[in-house]
C-alpha cells in the first residue's frame, strides 16, 4: 500500500480524500493529512454564516473527520515546516516525520494586508479562519461592552470578500466603513453601471462606502483605533478587518525548491503536477500553468483530477468558470463570462432602472453569417433571477432577442432550459453539465431533485442550481405533479388556499366544486387536517369528529387513538415536557391494572397503555379525564410532544429553565393539526439532553436567551435541525415558533415533514428566516393571529367525546352486538404483561 | 345495493336501522357463527358487507377503512396497512391474487340485512 500525503485540510483537500476514498475500491492508498487548523475541514465559502450562531458544528463539511476510515489519519494542529523531496518525506512543527509516496500541497491561501503603517495594531483583524472570526467577536463585545454609541469598523478591500466580512460586522451590530481603492465596489466581478447601482444599494443597508482611496494608516488611540483615508477622511473606529486580497501560500514550494510562479502560487501543468512529478498542487495555492484561482470551485475540480490520476486514469484541468453569484445583505449580485467586454467587437447591452434597484448587462458578440450573437458574459446587481438560465448559455447563440432576455422576468420565462446545450453547465461548483443531468433522469430514473443530487452531485454545494434542476426535470417531461390524487388536481398547499379564500367547510362541497369522484385514503385526511387548522368553531366547536370530518379521519383519528396490529388501540395521555405528579402516574397505574392494558414508557418521555378495545376506550379515557388528564395526540398528524431535559432548575449545567420552556410549548401547541407530526423538544444547556437538534423545532438554553433549530427529525432519515435564530428572549422565540408551525401547516405537502419541507423551499433556511424573521412576505400579522386562534379554542378531543352521547355511540365493537367481545383479539403472557395473539382467520377468497 | 337475491327473511340476519349507518364510513357487525361483516354506507347511500378481515393482516379492521373510488369504482382502504379492497366484489386492488369475501346485503324498510 502507498501513502499519500495531504498538506492542509481546507475544502479542496477534503474534496481530493473523498473523491480519492470512494473510488479506491482496493485500498492502494493510505491517506495522512496534515493540517495547520485545529478542526476538520468546514466550509469556508459560508464562513460569514458562522456569525448567526457561532455554531462551528454547522460549518464542518461532512465526514471531515474521517471517522471510521481506517485508511485515513488526520492530525490536526500541527503544520508541515519543511518538504525533503530527495527523501519524501515531511516534517511537521510538533517533529513530526511523515513519508510519502505521492505529495499534495493543498495550503491556500492567506490574507493580502497590505502594509498601511499600523496594520498590525491589535484590533486589526483578517477574515478567512474560524479563529479569526472568534477574535473578531471578542473585539466586537469588548467594544459593545466598554463604551457608549454604535461601534465601528473599517473593512480594508470593497470586493467580495469585504462586503461579506462589512455585513457579518453590521450582523453582529456595528457600523462597517468599507474603503476601496479602486473606485467602484467588486471591481473584478461589476461595472462602472453596476458598481454605481451596488453603491446605491448597500448604502441603504446601512453600511457607508468609501471608493477611490485608501487607509493612508492606522493609529492606536486609546484602546480605540484612528485612521486617515488618503482623500482625507477621518475615521474612529473599534476595529479594522483586511480583506483587500489572498496570496497564494506557497512557502513550502519556495524553500523546497519548487518552481513558483512571478506572482505567486505553485506551478503545476493542467494535470496539476508540481516541478516535482511526486508532488501536486491542488487549489488557492496552485498556479495551473501560471494561473492561480480564488474560489472553490476550479479547486474541486483539481482535487478531482489529482484523485483520478492517484488511481492511474489521467484528467487535464479545463479551465474554469469564474462566474460568480452572491446575495449580500438581500442585495443580488452576479457576474458571468466576459463581464467587461474583453473579447474584440464585443457590444454591451445595458437595462439599468434606479427606481426598480436593477441593473443588468449582457456582452454579446458581433453577429454571425446566420445573423445570430453568441452571449459572452455579463453583470445582474439588484435582481439576478436570469443568471441560472444566462450563465450556462455563454458561448452559444442567444435564443432571444438580448434585451427581451433582460427584461424583468424575462431570463426565465422567455427561454426555457431546452434552449441549452448539452454541454452548459448547470451546476457550477460540481461542474455538472445538462447533458449528465439529463442522462441521469432518463437512464437512471431520477425523477426527483433529490435523486438528482444524490446521483450527480449537482445542487449539493451552494445549492443556487436547485431551480434548474427542477426545471430540467419538467422538460425532460417527469411529471412532478403536485396533484394530491386522482380526485383533486391540486397540492395540499394549493387546497389550503381554496378552503381558507372560499370559506367551504365541508369535504362534500370541496369536492364538488373542485374536484372529481367521491374522495379516498389520500385527499380525505389531507382535508380533514386542513379543516382542522382552519377556523371551524363555528361547527360543533371545530371537534375532529364533528359531522363529515369524522368519515374524512384515518382510524388513528377516528377513534382518537392508535391502531395496533390486531385491531386493538393504545392510549397516550398528554404529559407536558415529561414532567408527571405521584398522583398521575398513580393514575395511569391503576388505569392500566383496571382495563389489563401492556404499559410502556415511550421514546416521547410519556407512557403508552396498550391493547384496549374499541368499546373499552371511552371507559378509560374518561378516567384520565377525570384525573386531569388530556389527550397526548400520539394519534393525530398534529403536535406529538416537547421533550426536555432537566435544566437550570435541577442540573448543576442548565442554565435556563427547559422544563418551564417545554411544558409551555408543549401547552401552547397541543391539538394543532399539521401536515405531518411534530416534534420539539428543549434543553437547558448546550449539552443537548433533550436531543432537540434532533427534532422539527429544537430549543437550546444559552446565557443570554434561547436558540432556536428547525427542521430536525429522526426516524428513517436522521436530519440534525438548523439554526433558524439565536439569543432569543422568550416572548420572541414564541413569536418566531408560531410563525414557523403555521407557515408550514399552511404550505407542507401532505406527509412531509419540516426538514424535507425546508429543504425543497427555494431559497431555503434563509427565505424561511426572510419570512418569519424579518416578514419578507407580510403574512406574519395573518400568521401570528392564525396561531393566537388556535391556542384560544383548544380544547381537549377526548373530554369533546365524552361529553357527546352521539360520538360516544361510535365505540362500539360490533353494531349488532354492542358489548360483545371481539372473537380475533387474544392475549398471551409475556414478561408479566400481555401481549397480543394474531387469531384472525383470513376469509381469501382465491381469484 | 349490490345485486342481492330474492331471500326470505329467516335465511338473513339483521343487523341495524338504515339510519345507523353513517355515509362515508363502515361499522362492524358480528354473525352468529362468530364471523365478522364490514358494513359500508356510501355518501350516495349504496350500502355494501365485505368480510371485516383484512386478508393482508388477518386482523378485523376493514369497517374502519377509510372508504372512497379509484376511477369511480367504490373501495375501502385497510387502516391496518392501506391495502385496497373494491367494495362490491372484494377483489384487492394492490394484489391482484387476493380478494376479500363479500356478502349479499339488502335494507328493507329502513333495516340492514346480511345474508350469511
Ligand atoms: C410508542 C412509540 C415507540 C415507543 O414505544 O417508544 C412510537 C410508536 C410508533 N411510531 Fe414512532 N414511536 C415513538 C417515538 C418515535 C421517535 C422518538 C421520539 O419521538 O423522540 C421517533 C424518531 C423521532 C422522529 O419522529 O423524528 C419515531 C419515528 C417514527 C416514524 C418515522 C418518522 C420519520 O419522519 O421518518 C414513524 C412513521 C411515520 O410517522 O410515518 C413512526 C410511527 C409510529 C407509529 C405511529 C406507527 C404506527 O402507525 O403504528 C407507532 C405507533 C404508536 C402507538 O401505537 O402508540 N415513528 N417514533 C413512541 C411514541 C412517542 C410518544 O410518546 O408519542
Ligand atoms: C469569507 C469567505 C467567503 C468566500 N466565499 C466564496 C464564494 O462565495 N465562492 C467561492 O467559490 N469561494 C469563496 N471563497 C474562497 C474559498 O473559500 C476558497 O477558494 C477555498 O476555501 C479554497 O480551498 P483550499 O482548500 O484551496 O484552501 P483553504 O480552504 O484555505 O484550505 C487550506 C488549508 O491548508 C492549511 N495549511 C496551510 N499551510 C499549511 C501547512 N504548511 N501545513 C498544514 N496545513 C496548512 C490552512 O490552514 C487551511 O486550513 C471564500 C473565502 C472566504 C474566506
Ligand atoms: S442539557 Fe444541560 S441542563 Fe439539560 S440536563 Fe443536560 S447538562 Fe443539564
Ligand atoms: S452551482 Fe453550487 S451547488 Fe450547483
Amino acid at each position: 500500500m502507498r501513502t499519500l500525503v495531504v498538506v492542509g485540510n481546507g475544502m479542496v483537500s477534503h474534496r481530493l480524500v473523498e473523491a480519492l476514498r470512494a473510488e479506491d475500491t482496493e485500498g492502494a492508498w493510505r491517506v495522512v493529512v496534515l493540517a495547520e487548523e485545529p478542526r476538520p475541514a468546514y466550509d469556508r465559502v459560508a464562513l460569514t454564516s458562522y456569525v448567526d450562531g457561532w455554531d462551528v458544528q454547522a460549518l464542518t463539511l461532512s465526514g471531515s473527520d474521517y471517522a471510521g476510515d481506517d485508511l485515513v489519519e488526520l492530525r490536526l494542529g500541527d503544520p508541515v515546516t519543511s518538504i525533503d523531496r530527495a527523501a519524501r518525506k515531511v516534517t511537521t512543527a510538533s517533529g513530526h516525520v511523515q513519508a510519502y509516496d505521492a505529495l499534495v500541497l493543498a495550503t491556500g491561501s492567506r490574507p493580502f494586508v497590505p502594509p498601511v503603517p499600523g496594520h498590525d495594531l491589535p484590533g486589526c483583524f483578517v477574515y478567512r479562519t474560524i479563529e479569526d472570526l472568534d477574535a473578531i467577536r471578542a473585539a466586537v463585545e469588548h467594544a459593545k461592552a466598554t463604551k457608549r454609541g454604535r461601534a465601528a469598523a473599517m473593512v480594508v478591500g470593497g470586493g467580495l470578500l469585504g462586503l461579506e466580512a462589512a455585513k457579518a460586522l453590521r450582523d453582529m451590530g456595528l457600523s462597517p466603513h468599507v474603503v476601496e481603492m479602486a473606485p467602484r465596489l467588486m471591481p473584478i466581478q461589476v461595472d462602472d453601471g453596476g458598481g454605481r447601482l451596488l453603491r446605491k444599494l448597500v448604502t441603504d443597508l446601512d453600511l457607508t462606502v468609501h471608493t477611490g482611496t485608501s487607509a493612508e494608516r492606522i493609529e492606536q488611540d486609546g484602546d480605540r483605533l484612528f485612521t486617515k483615508l488618503t482623500n482625507g477622511t477621518e475615521l474612529d473606529l473599534d476595529l479594522v478587518v483586511f480583506s483587500a486580497g489572498v496570496r497564494p501560500r506557497d512557502d513550502l514550494a519556495r524553500s523546497s525548491g519548487l518552481e513558483v510562479g512571478e506572482r505567486g502560487g505553485i506551478i503545476t501543468d493542467l494535470a496539476c503536477r508540481t516541478s516535482d512529478p511526486d508532488i501536486w498542487a491542488v487549489g488557492e495555492c496552485a498556479a495551473v500553468e501560471g494561473r492561480c484561482y480564488g474560489l472553490v470551485a476550479p479547486g474541486y475540480t483539481m482535487a478531482e483530477i489529482v484523485a483520478a490520476q492517484l488511481l492511474g486514469r489521467t484528467g487535464e484541468f479545463p479551465g474554469a468558470d469564474l462566474s460568480t453569484k452572491l446575495k449580500l445583505m438581500g442585495v443580488d449580485v452576479a457576474s458571468f463570462g466576459d463581464a467587461h467586454a474583453a473579447t474584440e467587437n464585443a457590444v454591451e447591452v445595458v437595462l439599468s432602472d434606479a427606481v426598480g434597484g436593477y441593473y443588468k448587462k449582457l456582452v454579446v458578440s458581433e453577429p454571425d453569417a446566420d445573423g445570430k450573437r453568441l452571449l459572452l458574459g455579463g453583470v445582474l446587481v439588484g435582481d439576478a433571477s436570469a443568471y441560472n438560465l444566462l450563465r450556462p448559455l455563454v458561448g452559444s447563440p442567444l435564443p432571444a432577442d438580448p434585451a427581451a432576455m433582460l427584461a424583468p422576468e424575462g431570463g426565465s420565462s422567455a427561454v426555457g432550459v431546452d434552449a441549452l446545450p448539452d454541454e452548459a453547465q448547470i451546476c457550477s461548483c460540481n461542474a455538472v453539465s445538462k447533458g449528465a443531468i439529463t442522462s441521469a433522469i432518463h437512464d437512471d430514473g431520477c425523477d426527483s431533485v433529490a435523486k438528482i443530487k444524490g446521483c450527480t452531485k449537482a445542487g449539493t454545494t451552494c445549492g443556487s442550481c436547485v431551480p434548474m434542476l427542477a426545471k430540467l426535470l419538467d422538460a425532460c417531461g417527469v411529471e412532478q405533479s403536485k396533484a394530491l390524487c386522482e380526485h383533486f388536481a391540486y397540492s395540499r398547499q394549493e387546497l389550503f388556499q381554496i378552503l381558507s379564500a372560499t370559506r367551504i367547510t365541508t369535504f362534500g362541497e370541496l369536492i364538488a366544486k373542485h374536484g372529481t369522484g367521491s374522495g379516498c385514503e389520500i385527499c380525505k385526511p389531507a382535508v380533514a387536517s386542513i379543516l382542522a387548522t382552519l377556523d371551524t368553531t363555528d361547527r360543533d366547536g371545530g371537534h375532529v369528529l364533528a359531522g363529515e370530518q369524522a368519515t374524512l379521519q384515518d382510524t388513528n383519528d377516528h377513534f382518537l387513538a392508535n391502531m395496533q396490529r390486531n385491531g386493538t388501540y393504545s392510549v397516550v395521555p398528554r404529559i407536558p415536557g415529561g414532567e408527571i405528579t405521584p398522583a398521575r402516574l398513580k393514575v395511569i397505574a391503576e388505569v392500566a391494572e383496571e382495563f389489563g392494558l401492556y404499559t410502556k414508557i415511550t421514546g416521547g418521555q410519556r407512557i403508552d397503555l396498550f391493547g384496549a378495545t374499541v368499546d373499552q376506550l371511552p371507559h378509560i379515557w374518561k378516567r384520565l379525564v377525570d384525573a386531569g388528564m388530556e389527550s397526548g395526540h400520539a394519534y393525530g398528524k398534529s403536535l406529538r410532544t416537547v421533550k426536555s431535559c432537566v435544566g437550570s432548575t435541577w442540573c448543576r449545567y442548565g442554565v435556563q429553565d427547559s422544563v418551564g420552556l417545554a411544558v409551555e410549548l408543549e401547552l401552547r401547541y397541543r391539538g394543532l393539526r399539521s401536515p405531518h407530526k411534530l416534534k420539539a423538544g428543549v434543553s437547558g444547556c448546550a449539552r443537548e439532553c433533550a436531543e432537540a437538534r434532533g427534532k422539527d423545532f429544537g430549543v437550546i438554553a444559552t446565557e443570554k436567551g434561547w436558540n432556536l433549530y428547525v427542521g430536525g427529525n429522526g426516524g428513517a432519515l436522521p436530519r440534525h435541525a438548523e439554526l433558524l435564530a439565536s439569543d432569543l428572549d422568550k416572548d420572541t422565540l414564541i413569536t418566531y415558533i408560531d410563525r414557523f408551525l403555521m407557515f408550514y401547516v399552511r404550505t407542507a405537502d401532505r406527509l412531509q415533514r419540516t426538514a424535507p419541507w425546508i429543504e425543497e423551499m427555494d431559497g431555503g433556511l434563509d427565505h424561511l428566516r426572510a419570512v418569519i424573521v424579518d416578514d419578507k412576505l407580510g403574512i406574519c400579522e395573518e400568521l401570528d393571529a392564525a396561531m393566537a386562534k388556535h391556542v384560544e379554542n383548544y380544547a381537549d378531543e377526548w373530554r369533546g367525546v365524552l361529553e357527546d352521547p352521539e360520538k360516544l355511540a361510535r365505540f362500539t365493537s360490533f353494531v349488532n352486538a354492542p358489548g360483545a367481545p371481539d372473537p380475533t383479539i387474544s392475549f398471551r403472557a409475556e414478561r408479566d404483561q400481555k401481549v397480543p395473539v394474531l387469531l384472525g382467520v383470513p376469509e381469501v377468497v382465491s381469484r | 345495493m349490490t345485486a342481492v337475491e330474492e331471500k326470505r327473511a329467516t335465511e338473513v340476519v339483521e343487523i341495524c336501522p338504515f339510519d345507523r349507518l353513517i355515509p362515508g364510513r363502515g361499522v362492524a357487525a358480528l354473525l352468529p357463527d362468530g364471523r365478522q361483516v364490514a358494513i359500508f354506507r356510501t355518501v350516495t347511500d349504496e350500502v355494501y358487507a365485505l368480510s371485516n378481515v383484512d386478508p393482508f393482516t388477518k386482523a378485523a379492521v376493514l369497517s374502519r377503512g377509510i372508504i372512497g373510488d379509484v376511477q369511480g369504482v367504490p373501495h375501502v382502504a385497510s387502516p391496518m396497512l392501506k391495502h385496497r379492497f373494491e367494495l362490491a366484489t372484494g377483489y384487492s386492488l394492490d394484489d391482484e391474487t387476493v380478494a376479500v369475501r363479500t356478502y349479499p346485503v339488502r335494507v328493507i324498510e329502513g333495516v340492514v340485512y346480511v345474508r350469511p
